[in-house]
């Protein structure tokens, strides 16, 4: 046991740090989504970050990565938020679509996207919820028919962030609507540009639109698409989900740690005499140290035995309660002006926090079905239905 | 950056969980609280055996050459398995002044000491002798000294050998061991909600001591003494959470109702849910303190003073959880459940409360 760095990740750390404080362009810290221009920059950030390596740092070399351990990845997380630098546009591809297609693909399917994931030259977004299906992923409608040599795809999904700007999209859709649920399903690739996909960007209370809707009509998608087999991809689904909580607990938590800081920031200008208001700081501030340390002993887990343990979801759980907490703390402090929308100072920034933290207990595995998790697969209870 | 444990740290874990299950299995909870002396006297030297009283103590005295990380984990695992004994209060509460005296150390290494603390801090005592201004004088006798006053609220004060006392000289508070003799300094022990761990008044009259550490040096001692105490207790309570969750996961899996197991409703599976990730939040934050006691890192004190106020509070609840859980048998006597619950209780009133600690905490923040 040692939480120290180690020589090699306080050098990767150090020259992450230098090379964030010169690069990340000043239009993108603490930015809100990605929509307008932020677009444009976005895809030259995310390509500046591949150019530097930071790109598929876990990835294996074989297939254009860094090869490095989860530490190095869980590093430039927590550097990322630390520097309120956006993430790369790419993180469905990387984190997500990427891992699967190289634990699922044929050859020719990595050598055709992989590459192109890194270099931030495709866009990824994923089609897994349906307006019928949300918790219960694996009831989605979506039909996938095989027609000849290409199959077409009809229906709905939602809750798709990065569709809109995607050029690929990991979709999970029903080739077969009799027998067992989960074994009718199948995953394609799917290109965005295919005629008959339709974005239709979904506005969020805060206003902004960082996710979507996506439709289906008649999509011709080329038989080479499939990844596994058909009425295999629940399998393939897993494996992106589980990949979807990996070393995502370390971007929470550096996220958190941005919150706190500037809580306490806000906290020490306009309440600091305030007892209430001190000891839900403080609360916020454990917290905060307890999933960071929860991370570390989850990436140390990972390491260990090369999958992701049951201490993602906790630290999913609790971010997104924590995070609602805290916004709210703060648009108390702020006061009765926390309700002015206009401006960027310090009430709006609140205001949109606050707002957009009503997301984090539904967004990537609602707070139910988490809890529905540990009771079942860590605690071993029967299941509830 | 690891933050695992080595496989020989993990091999003293699963030892001392195997011990402590055969040797103080719950069933026997009823029998040791009710028993003369409160406690299984003859479990001491069998814990100095397996190496645990002088688990931090150097080799040159006898002891096993290791850490507060190994002592952590023999704390977490005495929790879990509720020990009755002054391990706590020789480990954590005396050993840092008993460091002071090489001869002191071996004999803890080898159980021929126990010893606990009495210190010199108004908040940690009764209102009654807050009222009266409790203390410990200390005065010079040839090379001895002689304590007088009075201290109460002093954990295990009628199982221990000796008191490390923290009086007041004449240069300051010092640190002092008097060693019980014919009946003397004068103890007497309240009846303890926790009968595992019992409260007791100690009265001097100048009684001899010796002196451990003269003042400027005590007050670091001091310190350390409690950062040990918070993190130790952190540890102790993530035992006592992880075994109420257990408790409450068991009987959720078979008790039926409504043709099911009572673990199949959200009701109570989300209620145990939620005490597992507080009890592996205040198990992170624990081992975080441990890690920075051990190391004595500039964060050390932050570190057991979030930790052991988070780890008290998910370990009261939790407790609170599997009481609601086991229904009616849960409230019961002769459930060990209750005996859990008052050791979480005892830990969460133990130096501060909780607000208390985080207000420690947000003046750390606010001023930085």
């Amino acid at each position: 046991m040692d939480l120290r760095d180690g020589p090699e990740e306080a050098a990767f750390r150090a020259t992450l740090r230098t090379w964030l404080a010169a690069n990340v362009p000043a239009e993108l810290r603490g930015l809100r989504g990605w929509t307008g221009p932020a677009l444009a920059l976005g895809r030259a950030w995310s390509k500046r970050l591949a150019g530097a390596g930071y790109a598929g740092l876990t990835w294996p070399k074989e297939y254009g990565g860094a090869g490095q351990p989860w530490r190095y990845q869980a590093v430039y997380l927590e550097e990322l938020a630390k520097a309120e630098a956006p993430q790369h546009l790419g993180v469905i591809g990387l984190g997500m679509a990427g891992p699967t297609i190289i634990a699922h693909g044929r050859p020719d399917q990595k050598a055709r996207y992989l590459a192109e994931i890194l270099s931030a030259d495709d866009i990824w977004c994923q089609g897994f919820s349906e307006p019928g299906s949300g918790s219960d992923l694996a009831s989605v409608r979506t039909r996938i028919e095989l027609v000849g040599d290409h199959f077409v795809v009809n229906g709905q999904k939602v809750w798709s962030s990065y569709a809109h700007i995607a050029d690929r999209c990991i979709l999970l859709g029903r080739s077969a609507v009799t027998g067992e649920k989960h074994e009718g399903l199948t995953y394609l690739v799917v290109d965005m540009k295919s005629p008959g996909v339709e974005v239709r960007p979904l506005r969020q209370i805060t206003g902004e639109a960082e996710f979507n809707e996506i439709f289906f009509t008649d999509v011709a998608v080329p038989k080479e698409n499939l990844l596994g087999e058909i009425g295999g991809g629940w399998r393939v689904a897993m494996t992106t989900l589980s990949h979807e909580r990996g070393t995502f607990g370390f971007a929470l938590a550096g996220a958190l740690d941005v919150a706190v800081r500037k809580l306490v920031a806000l906290a020490r200008e306009r309440a600091g005499a305030d007892a209430l208001v001190r000891d839900r700081v403080a609360r916020e501030w454990i917290e905060l140290q307890a999933l960071r340390y929860t991370n570390y002993r989850a990436l140390a887990h990972l390491e260990r035995t090369g999958a992701p343990g049951p201490e993602g979801s906790v630290a999913k759980l609790r971010w997104s309660e924590a995070n609602q907490r805290l916004t709210k703390l703060a648009i108390e402090i702020v006061g009765q002006e926390s309700q002015v929308a206009d401006g960027d100072g310090t009430a709006a920034y609140w205001r949109y926090q606050q707002l957009r933290s009503r997301g984090n207990t539904i967004e990537a595995g609602t707070s139910e079905i988490l809890r529905n998790i540990i009771a079942e697969r860590v605690l071993g209870l029967p299941r509830s239905r | 950056m690891d933050f695992s444990f080595s496989p020989e740290q993990d091999q003293l874990r699963a030892h001392a969980r195997s011990f402590l299950e055969k040797r103080f299995p719950a069933t026997r909870f009823a029998e040791i609280a009710m028993s003369e002396d409160g406690w299984d006297r003859a479990s001491w030297p069998e814990l100095a055996r397996l190496g645990w009283t002088g688990a931090s103590i150097a080799e040159a005295q006898g002891g096993a050459g290791q850490g507060f990380v190994e002592e952590a984990i023999v704390f977490e695992e005495l929790g879990r398995a509720l020990y009755a004994g002054p391990y706590f209060s020789t480990v954590a509460l005396a050993l840092p002044a008993l460091a002071c005296a090489p001869d002191l150390l071996a004999k803890v290494a080898s159980g021929g000491l126990t010893a606990t603390l009495a210190p010199d801090d108004p908040v940690r005592q009764s209102a009654g002798a807050k009222a009266k201004g409790a203390a410990v004088e200390a005065r010079r006798a040839g090379d001895r000294w002689l304590l007088r006053g009075e201290t109460d609220l002093v954990p295990d004060a009628g199982w221990v050998d000796a008191f490390v006392v923290e009086a007041r000289g004449p240069d300051g508070i010092g640190l002092y061991l008097a060693e019980r003799h014919d009946a003397r300094p004068l103890i007497r022990v309240f009846d303890t909600v926790d009968t595992t761990r019992r409260l007791g008044r100690v009265t001097f009259d100048d009684d001899s001591a010796r002196i451990l550490a003269a003042p400027p040096a005590a007050t670091a001692i001091i310190a350390s003494t409690r950062r040990r105490a918070l993190a130790a207790l952190a540890l102790e309570a993530v035992g006592v959470a992880s075994f109420a969750l257990a408790l409450g996961v068991e009987h959720a899996k078979s008790r039926q109702q409504f043709g099911r197991p009572i673990g199949t409703y959200q009701a109570v599976s989300h209620k145990l849910a939620d005490t597992y990730v507080e009890t592996e939040l205040a198990r992170s934050l624990a081992y975080w303190a441990a890690w920075c006691v051990a190391e004595d890192d500039a964060q050390a004190e932050l570190a057991a003073v979030a930790a052991k106020a988070y780890a008290a509070e998910a370990a009261v609840a939790a407790c609170e959880r599997a009481i609601q859980v086991h229904g009616g048998m849960g409230f019961t006597w002769d459930h060990p459940l209750h005996r859990y619950y008052k050791r979480a209780l005892w830990i969460e009133s133990f130096d501060r409360s909780g607000a208390a600690h985080r207000a420690e905490i947000a003046q750390a923040l606010v001023a930085g």
